[in-house]
């Protein structure tokens, strides 16, 4: 079910079966059948870790939403909450254990914390004086999930707005102690390195974290050579940008949840023979995307323009082989045959999937808007006229297209242009604010208190300084045979995996002066290993690294590392863990505030 | 032993705890005379004096100890006095109220699975019973006729051992009672016969002169008298074994010996005192048998070392090897702790190489939180010294250590000491409990835990009045923002107060404008737009405050769109395309045709022509292609369906992208179309 995560260079399946475990035990724990009452937030993550299968060999019997009002009946012995740490959610538990004692009294009542218990929240619970009606008030340590078999999320998606606009270091804590985690099962990482503040604070609080289990020394062999952990907000600019891989592409049109995607349902209409296609799926069609299903492995980190020659050779191969059977002559060739349909079978229907979905995609990416829009991206990225207003935005403004798309289109040109001139600064917001009405005032302030947009400062603008050393525009960017990681945006080849790849080699005292530029201390600090740890390398053996990105990773930043990794002459491969999977959209969606949509 | 007793035992009650340990000693306990009040004495069971002071409270009619060393003083009026090991007193007890008008006759300590236990007799033949004196219920037993007693004297010892038997009655007992007068047939519980054994002789044939007291152990029993004390012990049968057969010829026999004696060997040298012989035996005999596992052999022999060494008169902690064992080496460890022999404690730990956590780690913790009370020394010298001891040996914990220090009133040595501590959640409450709370939030914010921050600046909230409140969280901007974080969800007034004591007005005028959202009634709403202005001009942002005013202005006056934008400086571009999209979608064409020529269109016409067909009036958009500019003229011929004008434009511009661009939208109907264009894309490409 979960194989997929334990092909990789790092078997993350044990991070799950972990999880899994502790899972079971805390549900053992409440003796007799179960309800489940979710904190919805909750139900995407969980569903990496276990199916519903699971809950069910473990007496779970019901599942239900947390929402105010009575629980729903149900004939079960015991009441379990699922829920994140928050007051608003612990309100809503009291109202629903004091509804429930007048109807039955023999039910039992549980909370599970994830990722972590806390005091302020049963104090609160204390206040409503319900705290006494549980008897089992427990955590469940969800750090890092395995969303693949090289990727780990937190799933935490407010995680850049709280540590930029709101100075809240909750998902920083929840980082260092996820990577704790991590050392506990993979060994002690022997060397950190880091840029930012954030990284900063994580690197320390991991540091003081292994100060407190002094003594209990880590015996397990060092699975990663090396932690690298990036903050966001030392590359802003990458997300802002369209991501042109075929996963990127998913994620930015149709949004990708959790590791499943929704999609529109014409396309994938069952046309059988003899009945007319009257009545069209109306559902939209959900598919899990990871590397599970073989042909998705292939083509996902591909630039979209090579997607189509991938699937076009792979319905080549497909056909061939179900061409086969004319050849089978003998009983053995045909039983033999028979034994790969199956296989054959889920190849045809995944190449069916991927052929619809690259149709639906390439119906926006051949459009003249996106076009257009790609266009000024890639003006911005190469510093063509990014201190004037541009005509583009002007226009689009003026046509009320999405705010989100103004939005980024803006930000970046900020970004590209290290922070506007005031008065175009200004011309942008009032342009804004106007036509899409005076409340995103409080949005354009939390995108100037990120960083995403600013007035210029400093005279000197530093990007193109930063370009020309990281190399972050190539010209020649091959999308069929990619020979740099530039091919993922068609020609930006993203600064936070510059950075990376410049880690591995030559180091990054060769980019001292870019590093200073951009913001946040970088640092390296060592873990001591217990003697006897000390990996012996093979010849050409590859070192891991494992590469945090707090405040999130686009679909295209993961693809350039693949892309990394599997180069010949790297020498490294690379695992990569995030707060969250983000892309331009969800991003600026996470930093919007809308005062009206909190009216009801 | 070492003690020098004036008297002896003579007039003494003597009580010595069970495995090797101390002895009591009450002189003339019933002397009542306060001039000369008797004599409490404690000693290590080698006879080392550990403590002594006079007896001030009542008549004391029986001592006895609890199974962690504990001394019970039972008086006559029912009431029990506890004292440590050191002679400091604890805490008491009583038998009951009745007790103090009956007086006790007799009492008895007896140890049972439940704990220590106390029993009584009272003056009017009552037995009260306390099964656990650690968890006190009384048991009043009904009266019993005759004797009670000697019968007593007995039930003491019986319900050591078994103690459910004795709870029936006091019919039992006197079945238990019958059975004493034949004592052969209780023969199942040596050490019972034993000391029943030396009792009797002791009253008839002494085995000492000296009056002597008898204690019973798991193995054996313990004869102390006021010069010796000895271990009289049944000679276990392995032990017969092996000195019959080495009487007879012992190397012989040791080299025929196989697997089983061996074992043999190595329990019967556990139990001897004299050892050194059999060890040898068997180190010899070891070496003929080549798939036995010395294990048991070594950690056989690193036991009995240890057991020398406690057994030392300085020490004075006589253990048995079937003591040990039953014992178990963390409770040995215990013992040399209370006794504060740390240094031995630790190198037996090391010696028997105990994982740290169960072993050294706990002997420090014991070792610290007694130093912590040497009221002799400074803060500093006691921090210093506990930090170089305990360094970072796992297990310790640095708060247990300053809990302790807490408890002695030693506030500053405790703080000094939480500074060692590593884990903030440790910390941090204890800090909050010496009402260090500025403290106790500096260590929550340094560990980043931000649910012990929110903790402490709830705590604090209760604590202080809200202006020290206030100014705390100045202090920690990490604190502040958080605070302002459970403010935005819980206590939106309290978060308006942060922001004005900070003179943070940009945030405030953040604030006004969500709260001007929420607002449904007009005029609060333009009032709080009102306060947001102020503070942006406070803030000294002018683009914000000019915006909101705009805003203020547009949601009062209901002006005229036309008027606002006029007066907002609406940029032209915009202003054209609203008014386009506007009177299209109207379909006031006439409308449109006129604004199209009232002056120089600033988005251009090829916008008119898009507009038109967007609301699917092909008709009007012609109109506009010919008003486009030459580079647009084959997108907007495109946009009307007119491929012909399309490639003519293409073909006059010589634009190959364009051109192809019409050819991609020809059908195979337009074959002439088709025609003109590959021959002006031929043309073009000869040139």
């Amino acid at each position: 079910m979960a194989a997929h995560l334990s092909y990789g260079r790092v078997n993350l399946n044990i991070l799950r079966e972990a999880a899994r475990k502790e899972l079971r035990e805390f549900l053992d724990k409440c003796a007799g059948s179960k309800a489940i009452v979710w904190d919805e937030y909750l139900t995407g993550p969980f569903g990496l870790i276990a199916q519903y299968s699971l809950l069910k060999e473990h007496e779970v019997e019901k599942m239900f939403t947390l929402k105010s009002g009575r629980l729903p009946s149900a004939d079960v012995k015991n009441i379990i909450f699922f829920v994140r740490p928050r007051l608003e959610l612990m309100d809503i538990i009291a109202e629903n254990v004091f509804s429930e004692d007048k109807h039955h009294s023999s039910r039992d009542f549980h909370i599970l914390f994830v990722p972590r218990r806390s005091m302020l929240c049963e104090q609160r619970l204390k206040e409503q004086g319900v705290l006494g009606s549980f008897i089992n008030i427990d955590e469940y340590i969800l750090d890092l999930i395995p969303y693949d078999g090289d990727l780990l999320s937190m799933e935490y998606e407010s995680a850049f707005r709280e540590c930029y606009l709101e100075n809240d270091q909750t998902s920083l804590y929840h980082t260092a102690k996820g990577l704790m985690t991590l050392q506990a099962l993979y060994g002690t990482i022997p060397q950190i390195y880091g840029k930012g503040d954030c990284a900063r604070h994580v690197a320390n609080m991991m540091l003081r974290m292994k100060r407190e289990f002094a003594g209990t020394q880590n015996q397990i062999l060092p699975v990663f050579d090396t932690l690298l952990l990036l903050d966001r907000n030392v590359d802003l600019l990458t997300p802002l940008a369209t991501q042109l891989t075929y996963e990127g592409l998913i994620d930015e049109i149709y949004g990708i949840n959790n590791g499943y995607v929704k999609l529109p349902p014409e396309k994938f209409a069952q046309k059988k023979q003899g009945e007319a296609s009257k009545d069209l799926p109306t559902e939209p069609k959900k598919l899990q995307l990871n590397s599970a299903e073989e042909l998705y492995a292939e083509i996902r980190d591909k630039n979209f323009n090579a997607v189509g020659a991938a699937l076009s050779k792979k319905a080549k191969i497909i056909s061939a082989a179900f061409e086969e059977r004319h050849n089978a002559k003998t009983v053995g060739e045909i039983k033999q045959f028979v034994s790969q349909l199956p296989h054959m079978q889920a190849a045809r229907s995944s190449l069916a999937n991927h052929t619809s979905i690259a149709e639906l995609i390439k119906d926006i990416t051949t459009s003249e808007a996106f076009f257009d829009n790609l266009t000024v991206e890639q003006e911005f990225m190469t510093g063509v006229d990014t201190d004037k207003v541009n005509t583009y935005i002007e226009d689009c403004i003026a046509q009320k297209d999405p705010l989100i798309k103004i939005l980024r289109l803006v930000c970046m040109q900020s970004v590209c242009n290290n922070g506007l001139k005031q008065k175009v600064l200004d011309y942008y917001k009032r342009e804004i604010l106007q036509t899409y009405g005076y409340e995103h005032i409080l949005t354009l302030n939390n995108l100037e208190k990120g960083g995403l947009l600013k007035p210029q400062t400093s005279s000197r603008n530093n990007y193109p300084t930063i370009r020309k050393t990281l190399k972050l525009w190539m010209e020649d960017a091959n999308e069929q045979n990619p020979n740099d990681i530039s091919y993922v945006y068609s020609g930006y080849a993203p600064l936070s995996i510059r950075l990376t790849q410049v880690l591995a080699r030559p180091g990054w005292r060769s980019i001292e002066e870019v590093l200073k530029m951009l913001p946040g201390p970088h640092f390296e600090e060592r873990q001591q290993l217990p003697s006897g740890l000390h990996k012996k390398r093979q010849q050409g053996e590859n070192r891991t690294t494992l590469v945090f990105f707090l405040g999130g990773v686009t679909y295209a930043e993961i693809a350039a590392l693949r892309f990394l990794s599997q180069m010949e002459d790297s020498g490294m491969e690379y695992i990569i863990a995030t707060t969250k999977l983000v892309n331009g959209t969800t991003w600026i969606k996470s930093l919007m505030d809308r005062p009206e949509s909190q009216m009801t | 032993m070492c003690w020098s007793l004036r008297d002896g035992l003579r007039d003494s009650l003597v009580a010595a705890a069970p495995y090797g340990g101390p002895i009591a000693l009450l002189r003339e306990p019933l002397r009542r005379s306060p001039s000369s009040r008797p004599q409490l004495e404690i000693y290590s069971a080698s006879g080392v004096g550990i403590a002594s002071f006079p007896w001030k409270s009542g008549p004391v009619v029986h001592l006895g100890w609890t199974v962690s060393d504990e001394l019970l003083c039972i008086q006559e009026d029912g009431s029990v006095l506890i004292y440590d090991l050191f002679g400091s007193f604890k805490r008491h007890f009583s038998m009951g109220q009745e007790v103090v008008q009956s007086q006790v006759l007799e009492a008895k300590v007896f140890h049972s699975p439940y704990g220590t236990g106390v029993a009584i007799v009272t003056g009017s033949s009552r037995f009260t019973l306390a099964t656990n004196i650690d968890d006190l219920k009384l048991r009043r037993l009904p009266e019993v006729p005759g004797n009670t007693c000697l019968l007593f004297r007995f039930s003491g010892i019986l319900s050591g051992f078994s103690w459910s038997l004795f709870r029936f009655s006091c019919i039992l007992l006197g079945f238990f009672w019958s059975l004493f007068r034949f004592s052969q047939i209780l023969s199942g519980f040596s050490w019972v016969k034993l000391q029943v054994l030396v009792e009797s002789c002791s009253g008839s044939t002494p085995l000492q002169q000296d009056p002597c007291v008898l204690i019973g152990e798991l193995d054996g029993v313990r004869i102390i008298s006021s010069t010796n004390q000895e271990l009289l012990q049944e000679v276990p049968l392995v032990c017969q074994d092996i000195f019959k057969i080495a009487s007879m010829a012992p190397g012989a026999l040791l080299l025929e010996a196989h697997r089983e004696y061996e074992v043999t060997c190595l329990l019967a040298c556990a139990w001897r005192v004299s050892k050194c012989l059999v060890l040898q035996a068997a180190s010899f005999g070891k070496c003929f048998l080549t798939d036995f596992s010395p294990d048991q052999f070594v950690s056989t022999c690193r036991e009995l070392r240890v057991l020398n060494a406690v057994r030392e008169s300085s020490v004075g902690l006589p253990l048995t090897h079937a003591q040990f064992k039953q014992m178990t080496l963390q409770v040995l460890i215990d013992r040399l702790v209370y006794r504060q022999f740390y240094p031995l404690a630790i190198e037996i730990c090391r010696y028997l190489k105990i994982p740290d956590y169960q072993g050294v780690s706990r002997v420090l913790k014991h070792w610290a939180s007694c130093k912590v009370q040497q009221k002799d020394l400074s803060d500093e010298a006691i921090a210093r010294a506990v930090c170089v001891k305990v360094g970072d040996s796992p297990g310790v914990s640095y708060s247990d250590i300053a809990a302790k220090a807490y408890e002695c009133g030693r506030t500053e040595l405790a703080i000094k000491l939480l500074d060692f501590e590593a884990r903030s959640g440790e910390q941090v409450p204890l800090l909050l409990k010496m009402k260090r709370s500025q403290l106790a939030l500096s260590k929550a914010v340094e560990s980043g835990d931000t649910d012990l921050v929110y903790t402490v600046v709830n705590y604090l909230k209760n604590e202080m009045n809200r202006g020290d409140f206030f100014m705390t969280l100045r202090n920690q901007p990490v604190a502040l923002s958080l605070y302002r974080q459970f403010c935005k969800l819980q206590e939106q007034e309290t978060l308006k107060d942060l922001y004005n004591q900070d003179d943070n007005h940009q945030e405030l005028a953040n604030y006004y404008v969500t709260a001007s959202y929420k607002e449904k009634r007009l005029e609060s709403r333009l009032s709080l737009l009102q306060s947001a202005v102020d503070e942006y001009n406070k803030a000294k942002n002018e683009f914000a405050a000019k915006a909101t005013m705009e805003a203020l202005l547009a949601l009062g006056l209901h002006k005229q769109a036309e008027q606002l934008y006029r007066d907002f400086r609406v940029p032209d571009k915009r202003y054209w395309w609203l008014k386009l999209k506007s009177l299209a979608e109207k379909e006031e064409w006439e409308e449109l045709e006129k604004f199209s020529k009232s002056k120089k269109s600033p988005i251009g016409y090829l916008a008119f022509v898009e507009v038109c067909i967007k609301c699917n009036n092909k008709y009007e958009a012609k109109k506009y292609v010919s008003k486009v500019t030459p580079e647009q003229k084959v997108k907007a011929h495109l946009a009307v369906s007119d491929l012909e004008g399309a490639a003519d434009a293409a073909i006059e511009r010589r634009n190959e992208a364009e051109m192809g661009a019409v050819l991609s939208r020809c059908s195979a109907s337009d074959r002439l179309v088709i025609d003109r264009l590959n021959r002006a894309r031929a043309g073009a490409a000869k040139k």
